[in-house]
C-alpha cells in the first residue's frame, strides 16, 4: 500500500467509524423513545 | 434463449473487481452503501407500507408508526442489498446494472452481504419490540422470500420469476396493516392482490425494452422466454384482472364511492396504455417497431397508477372515514 493509499484507507475508516457511531447513537434514542412510549401505553 | 441453458451462479460467481474503490471518497462511499438498498423499490415499499398503517382500524403512537415504516424501509433496504450481492454476476453482464456498487468494484460482495443480514435482523427485531411480533413475522418473511424464492430459486430458472416472485413487494402494505392491528384480515390482503397483480405488467412492460440486457445475463424474463408478442398479451391480460382488484376494497366496504371513482378512472387508463402496447407497430416476432414507445408510457402511467390508487385509499380512509 502507498502512503497515498495509506492516507485513503485511514480517512475511509474514519469516517465508517464515525458514521458506526451515528448509527449506535440513533439506536439508542430509538429504543429509549419506543420503551417510554411502550411504557406510558400500559 | 432456452431456460434450461441457464446457470444459477449466484453467491458463487467470480468478481472481477476485488479492490475496493480506495479514492472513493466518504459521501460517494455512502451513496454507494445507500444504493445497495435499492432506494426507488424502498420508495414503493414505503408508500405502500404507510397506507397500509394508515387505513388499518385503530390508531398507533407516531413514534411506533415511525419505527414501523423505518422497519419495513431498513428491512426493504436489507432483502435489496442480499439480492445484489447473489446477483453481482448478472448485474456486472446488464448495462442496467453493471454500475452498481459491488459488479462496479466499489463496495466488498462480504461486506455488502454481512450489512444486508445485520440490517434484516435488526429491522424484524425492532419491529416486533416497537409494534408487535405479528407485524415482525410477516417483515421477516418478506425478507427471506425476496431473497430465497425469488433471488435464489425462481428469478434465474422460469419466466414467473416475477409473477411469484413480486408478491415480496405485495407484502409491505399488510405489514403495516399488522404494525397497527396485530393480524391480517380481509383489507390487508386486497391491498396485497393489488400489489401482486400489478408487478408482472409494471416488469413485463419495462422487460420489453431491456430484454436484450436479461438476454445477456441469463434471466428468462417473459419477452426473453416466451418472446415479445406473448409478452404484450400476458400485460393486457394481467391488467385486466387488476381492474377489478382495485375496485375491491370498495365492493367489500372498506372504501368509498370516491375512491371507487379513482380505481375505476385508473383502471381504465391503464387497460388503455395495455392496449396501446399490445397494439405498438411491430414485426412478426412481437418487436417494436416504434422503439417500444406505447411499452415505455405503460411503464411510466404503471408507477402513478399505484400511487394515486394507495393514494386514494389512504385519502378516502382519512377524509371519510
Amino acid at each position: 500500500m502507498t502512503p497515498e493509499e495509506r492516507i485513503q484507507f485511514e480517512r475511509r475508516r474514519r469516517s465508517r467509524n464515525w458514521a458506526i457511531l451515528g448509527v449506535l447513537v440513533s439506536l439508542v434514542v430509538m429504543f429509549y423513545l419506543i420503551s417510554t412510549v411502550r411504557l406510558f401505553q400500559g | 434463449m432456452s431456460v434450461t441453458t441457464i446457470q444459477p451462479g449466484g453467491a458463487k460467481a467470480p468478481l472481477d473487481a476485488s479492490t475496493p474503490g480506495l479514492s472513493a471518497t466518504g459521501l460517494s462511499e455512502v451513496r454507494d452503501w445507500v444504493e445497495l438498498l435499492k432506494p426507488r423499490v424502498m420508495s414503493l415499499v414505503v408508500f405502500t407500507g404507510l397506507v397500509g398503517l394508515l387505513v388499518a382500524p385503530g390508531s398507533i403512537h407516531p413514534i411506533l408508526g415511525l419505527t414501523a415504516i423505518l422497519c419495513i424501509t431498513v428491512g426493504s433496504g436489507a432483502a435489496g442489498a442480499i439480492n445484489m450481492w447473489y446477483d453481482r454476476d448478472i448485474d456486472a453482464r446488464m448495462r442496467r446494472t453493471a454500475r452498481r456498487p459491488i459488479p462496479a468494484g466499489r463496495i466488498d460482495a462480504g461486506a455488502a452481504l454481512a450489512f444486508g443480514v445485520i440490517l434484516g435482523i435488526a429491522s424484524v427485531l425492532l419491529m416486533g419490540l416497537a409494534t408487535n411480533w405479528v407485524a415482525a413475522g410477516w417483515l421477516g418473511f418478506t425478507i427471506l422470500f425476496y431473497v430465497f424464492v425469488y433471488t435464489m430459486w425462481l428469478k434465474r430458472r422460469t419466466s414467473q420469476n416475477i409473477v411469484i416472485g413480486g408478491a415480496a413487494g405485495a407484502f409491505p402494505p399488510l405489514i403495516g396493516w399488522a404494525a397497527v392491528t396485530g393480524d391480517t384480515t380481509l383489507m390487508p390482503w386486497l391491498m396485497f392482490t393489488i400489489i401482486f397483480l400489478w408487478t408482472p405488467p409494471h416488469f413485463w412492460a419495462l422487460s420489453l425494452w431491456t430484454h436484450g440486457d436479461y438476454a445477456r445475463a441469463g434471466v428468462p424474463m417473459l419477452p426473453v422466454a416466451h418472446g415479445a408478442r406473448e409478452t404484450r398479451w400476458q400485460i393486457l391480460m394481467y391488467t385486466v384482472m387488476l381492474a377489478p382488484a382495485a375496485l375491491a376494497p370498495w365492493l367489500a366496504g372498506f372504501a368509498g364511492p370516491a375512491y371507487a371513482a379513482v380505481a375505476a378512472t385508473l383502471s381504465a387508463i391503464y387497460l388503455y396504455h395495455a392496449v396501446r402496447t399490445l397494439r405498438e407497430a411491430q414485426d412478426e416476432v412481437g418487436r417494436s417497431l416504434v422503439q417500444d414507445a406505447a411499452a415505455r408510457r405503460n411503464f411510466g402511467f404503471s408507477i402513478l397508477y399505484l400511487f394515486t390508487l394507495f393514494g386514494a385509499l389512504a385519502i378516502d380512509k382519512l377524509v371519510f372515514g
